[in-house]
């Protein structure tokens, strides 16, 4: 199946609610974000320690296990984490209201 | 000095050698037949008359012979007891003399002698008396006490026993001053200051030969700090910034194989995530959502609308209320404006209430009774406002058409202190007790101002201002400066409270002395208008229909927020009014997104949406505006215009009859208009915290509160008799955020506060974004309306046109008509027959009822 990877990350970033979508490597850089600079640097970060972490406790549980999706529901808005093959899908959505 | 009796049996020896120790030898008076001497023991033992053996108290008698102590005297000379008494003796007559034992010492000592015959027959005559007595002390003496033995016991007895000392003799001589002066003896009573110095206790103390003692293993080894030098590198801070692949290389990542892979897995996963996460809200909480206050429930909410507060009446007699208005600042004073009572509209300008003083009154919550504070105006005030950038000054359109200023910043104590002594503030104003009043600062030329009433005044935002052509441009002095009016004179006026750059040289060749001595005094704020003062321009509205103007009665423009600074004012930076001037309209900047439309409502009862920007139109010259919209949904007077205070574009008109909500920017017609009603509606406001509720006040003293969200044909509350009569004015104030009044005014000079329940002044969750939706739905149906109207009457016509075109039928006669009529009829029952025929029910009987 042919991937547009253009296509599917424009598929994503447009989904109604969307704030901002970062794409990062196995090294934490963000390859593609929606979001200003400071901003994606700090949840890539953040967030790739804290993927990790996710990770290693569902396969520590369960090696058979693997982490799909990490959502942090949070006050204003939701962040959901995906990671896949070493690289990471961050997404930030609001949440209906 | 007389020793104890009881020891009589003790030594009487030493007693006797005791009591002969020296005793005080002034013999005091003793008979002359009397004759005390002492006795020895050995004397006593001769004449047998020892004490306490022979001689007792009871029987002290004892006769002795002469002859025997003439011979006791020769043996013993001069130690015989008896030799001082030898003359008396000797000269004694008789042969026994009486010897009595004196127990008492009556005479001084223990025996006497009798020296008189006489005296001893009296004196023995006694014991003749007493012989039962003797014979008793015979019978005692019979049985002999043993004799005491001294073993040695006396002494310590003696050592044991308490005796009276001799007295202490103390010998002292006095000063020769005070020889023979009385003597007085006192107590010192004076404390022993006298400390108690410790001395060393000589008495040894116990040596200690063993002690404990502790011991504790240290180890040899001690820690102690040393600074160095540190020569190697340390890093003090880290400057860093994220590591970023260049874009070439995000481009070649992008397009990885690996990129693809990745995506592939993904995006299922994270669309139905993002799926999950629009459709459904995990973390309602259903409660609060229902509507739960979040405020403390203690207070239970008693009255479902509105509670009376306080009500006054102005003591005034003679004058209706035009006007009320909250202070802003003041919490608790509120200002009504009062004008003549008019039985008819009198045409002539002059009249008789000319003399007579016009008020605006300023009543204090503390004391209500009276007015706190008067403003005096030129002519009735219909309307006034305060300056929202200075509460201190206020703007009042008059019943003649003028327009007022006043500045009150040195009364305004007489507010914040209500019930002060209140010092006039002229000497010569002999009117002590009288409330302070100020005269009016300025009021504007009669010449230029309005013809008629003014019936609305308002002030516009600090944030812009307007030059004479009507462009709205940047205010640089972030003050209110600017006054709307309006009348039924068809104009409207803008004013300028700052001094026109051109007036400034005429003010000086004004002489002050035309100012006569008034009883009060004029604040100087805004001298430099005082009687010159012209509006900046006017307005007038043609009608659209060409008929004429429109006659604006109220009137409401949008409130421009401006920037965020502009808002803030404080005291300091309040600069003289009378400092400012109108800048030239070329130096200022034009604001160009300021909305210059207004909402007006007219005397007959149209809505009119207009822009004041004069425009200039092809031959350049300049003139007012075509209006843009009206409508007569009123029709009659409009009372009210009032915007929303959370909507800037819906705005509210109360007509005499009915009310309308409108929204700018919907040129149909308005959101909703409400049905008729029997009472006329007077005034109306909007609520200041509930985006649906507004309040409309009744020509019978009726309240109602409509709510839109809860019913939009009819109110949600109706008050009947809040008060009596017409209400005039609602003004809505927040005093705390547990305290609503509503200020309500009728025509007779009552004023009510009312106070806004619980219910009414909180809103209901999402009320805000409820109503807008509401809005919302209501411009769709409007607009949709407004269409399906257009597209009905182009059908309608299309049709009325096809009826034109469509040959006309031709008229038939009376008799043709008739036979027309017959050919149907026929053709009815064959069509009957045939019918009944085939359900089988021919012939048809004869009752009506059973055919099919």
């Amino acid at each position: 199946m042919k991937v547009d990877v253009e296509g599917t990350l424009k598929r994503i970033e447009s989904y109604k609610g969307v704030i901002g979508t970062i794409v990062v490597n196995a090294e934490g850089i963000p390859i593609r974000s929606t979001l200003d600079n400071s901003t994606t640097v700090q949840y890539a970060g953040l967030l790739r320690h804290l993927a990790a972490m996710a990770r290693s406790s569902v396969r520590d549980i369960d090696p058979q296990n693997d982490l799909t999706v990490l959502r942090i529901h949070s006050k204003k808005y939701e962040i959901m984490v995906a990671p896949e093959n070493n690289y990471l899908l961050i997404v930030i959505q609001n949440p209906c209201e | 000095m007389s020793p104890k009796k009881g020891k009589r049996s003790g030594s009487s020896k030493m007693k006797s050698k005791k009591s002969q120790s020296p005793t005080p030898q002034g013999k005091t008076g003793h008979p002359e037949d009397i004759f005390p001497l002492t006795l020895t023991s050995a004397t006593q033992n001769l004449f047998g008359c020892q004490i306490d053996e022979d001689v007792t108290a009871q029987s002290p008698y004892k006769l002795l012979k002469k002859d025997d102590i003439m011979q006791d005297i020769k043996t013993r000379a001069a130690v015989s007891d008896f030799s001082p008494a030898k003359q008396i003796v000797l000269d004694y007559p008789e042969e026994e003399i009486l010897l009595v034992f004196d127990s008492e010492f009556t005479f001084g000592q223990s025996f006497y002698l009798v020296l008189s015959p006489e005296a001893k027959n009296r004196i023995l005559k006694l014991p003749e008396t007493e012989t039962p007595e003797v014979l008793e002390n015979e019978v005692d003496t019979a049985r002999k006490p043993k004799q005491w033995v001294s073993l040695g016991s006396e002494k310590e007895i003696e050592e044991e026993s308490v005796k009276e000392r001799e007295p202490l003799v103390f010998t002292f001589s006095r000063k020769r001053r005070f020889f023979g002066l009385p003597v007085s003896f006192s107590d010192n009573i004076t404390p022993i200051s006298q400390g108690f110095p410790s001395y060393e206790d000589n008495r040894r103390f116990i040596p200690a030969m063993l002690t404990d003692c502790g011991t504790q293993a240290v180890p040899k080894v001690q820690s102690s700090t040393a600074q160095t030098n540190w020569l190697g590198k340390r890093n003090n801070s880290t400057h860093y910034e994220p590591r970023d692949l260049s874009e070439e290389e995000k481009e070649v990542i992008l397009q990885s194989d690996s990129m693809k892979e990745f995506l592939r897995g993904v995006t299922p996963r994270m669309l139905h995530a993002l799926q999950q996460e629009e459709i459904f809200n995990l973390f309602t909480d259903d409660l609060k959502d229902l509507g739960a206050d979040v405020e403390d429930d203690n207070e239970p909410d008693l009255s479902k609308g509105l509670e009376l507060f306080k009500t006054f009446t102005d003591p005034s007699k003679g004058k209706k209320i035009s006007s009320v208005n909250w202070h802003p600042s003041i919490n608790g004073v509120i200002a009504v404006a009062l004008k003549m009572q008019r039985e008819e509209e009198s045409d002539s300008e002059e009249d008789l209430s000319l003399t007579d003083p016009k008020f605006i009154a300023f009543y204090s919550f503390a004391d209500l009774s009276k007015p706190q504070l008067l403003l005096e105006c030129p002519a009735d005030v219909v309307v006034f406002e305060f300056c929202p950038s200075n509460p201190n000054i206020i703007v009042g359109g008059c019943a003649n058409g003028q327009v007022a200023l006043w500045d009150i910043s040195a009364e305004v104590t007489f507010l914040t202190q209500p019930g002060s002594e209140k010092v006039p503030a002229n000497p010569f104003d002999l009117r002590k007790e009288q409330t302070p009043e100020v005269l009016y600062s300025a009021a504007s030329e009669i010449e230029s101002s309005h013809k008629a009433a003014v019936t609305d005044v308002q002030w516009l935002p600090p944030t812009f201002e307007v030059t004479r052509t009507g462009l709205p441009v940047e205010n640089t002095s972030k003050l209110c400066v600017q006054v709307i009016t309006c009348s039924p004179d068809c104009t409207i006026m803008f004013w300028d409270v700052r001094l026109p750059k051109q007036a400034g040289l005429s003010l000086f060749q004004r002489p002050d002395q035309n100012t006569p001595m008034t009883r009060y005094i004029v604040p100087k704020t805004f001298k430099h208008l005082d009687r010159t003062w012209k509006p900046l321009f006017k307005v007038s509205f043609q009608k659209m229909d060409g008929s004429g103007v429109y006659a604006p009665l109220k009137l409401s423009f949008e409130p421009y927020p401006g920037n965020a600074e502009a808002g803030s004012w404080s005291a300091e930076d309040f600069l003289d009014y009378s400092q400012l001037r109108i800048p030239s309209a070329k130096e200022l900047k034009t604001l160009e997104d300021v909305n210059t439309k207004i909402f007006i409502g007219t005397e007959e009862g149209e809505v009119v949406y207009t822009d004041w920007k004069l425009e200039k139109d092809e031959f350049g010259l300049v003139h007012c505006p075509k209006p843009l919209f009206s409508f007569s949904t009123h029709d009659f007077m409009v009372y009210a215009v009032q915007r929303s205070p959370f909507f800037k574009d819906i705005v509210l008109t109360v007509g005499t009859w009915n009310f309308a909500i409108w929204k700018e920017g919907v040129m149909e017609g308005p959101l909703h208009v409400s049905k008729f009603s029997v009472e006329n509606c007077t005034a109306g406001c909007w609520s200041l915290t509930r985006p649906a509720v507004f309040f409309i006040g009744k020509d019978d003293g009726s309240m109602e509160v409509w709510d839109l969200l809860e019913n939009t044909n009819g109110p949600s509350q109706v008050h009947p008799g809040i008060i009596s009569g017409t209400i005039i004015c609602i003004k809505p104030w927040i005093v705390s955020s547990k305290q609503h009044f509503l200020a309500v005014t009728n025509d007779h000079r009552v004023v009510r506060i009312l106070e806004i329940s619980k219910s009414l002044r909180t809103p209901t969750s999402n009320e805000s974004s409820r109503m807008e939706e509401h809005f919302e739905w209501e411009t769709k149906y409007v607009k949709e309306f407004d269409r399906r109207k257009k597209v009905w009457a182009k059908e309608k016509e299309e049709q009325e046109l096809k009826k034109e075109t469509k040959p006309a039928k031709p008229v038939l006669t009376p008799a043709e008509q008739e036979e027309l009529d017959k050919k149907e009829y026929g053709e009815f029952l064959k069509l009957e027959e045939s019918i009944l025929k085939g359900l089988g029910l021919w012939p048809k009987p004869d009752h009506s009822d059973k055919k099919n």
